[in-house]
């Protein structure tokens, strides 16, 4: 079971009462509220889910996999994610490795 | 910025619904988000990301105070992976691939 932009703007359609157009210009605005806090070196705290971080990296040394030739990492900026102890703790409980892998 | 900043910044995109309609529709993201990946599912935004789970394997860890071994069991914790706009508008201008 995969959820999607389009299943996020069903949910709104049938609990938020928003009509199909809002449900997906919301969910879409969602997204990109995110985006536009960490393309501006912001983090988002989304509590009870987690929270995204940036992380400067250093360039590294590098290797090309194909030719083997030492080609250098450049200098980046990414984007981390840390759930929240309540999401890992709830994910811990429920989803126990018993049941399989997902 | 904070779950309440998002909610107030929907909020303004979006003057003609009340604002506990944005709240609510923040509790509803998050919600459908968490229950998915609480269900051993997976979740993919296309230009943000994707949430899955990944597996650990049991191993001996030992308690910090007293030094004892304990068993800490198999788990699943839930990871994301930055999708290609998002990763992109996050680096350095410099560091971006030209297309």
């Amino acid at each position: 079971m995969t959820l999607t932009k389009a299943e996020l703007a069903d949910l709104l359609f049938e609990r938020v009462g928003l009509n199909k157009r809002e449900a997906k210009d919301m969910v879409e605005a969602f997204f990109e509220e995110v985006r536009v806090q960490l393309e501006r070196g912001e983090s988002v705290k989304l509590s009870g889910f987690g929270n995204f971080q940036l992380r400067d990296k250093p360039q590294r040394p590098g290797r090309n996999p194909k030719t083997g030739e030492e080609v250098p990492i450049t200098a980046r900026r990414v984007v981390t994610f840390h759930p929240s102890q309540k999401l890992k703790s709830t994910v811990e409980k429920n989803y126990s490795p018993a049941r399989g892998r997902p | 910025m904070t779950r309440s900043d998002l909610i107030d910044k929907l909020a303004e995109r979006y003057p003609q619904l009340l604002s506990k309609d944005a709240e609510l529709a923040v509790k509803v993201i998050l919600d459908a988000m968490a229950g998915t990946l609480t269900r051993g599912g997976r979740i993919e935004i296309r230009g943000f990301g994707s949430f899955s789970l990944n597996y650990r394997p049991p191993r001996t860890g030992r308690n910090p105070k007293s030094g004892d071994k304990v068993q800490v069991p198999a788990k699943h914790v839930p990871h994301f992976k930055a999708g290609k706009e998002l990763r992109e508008r996050v680096d350095y201008p410099s560091s971006r691939s030209m297309p």
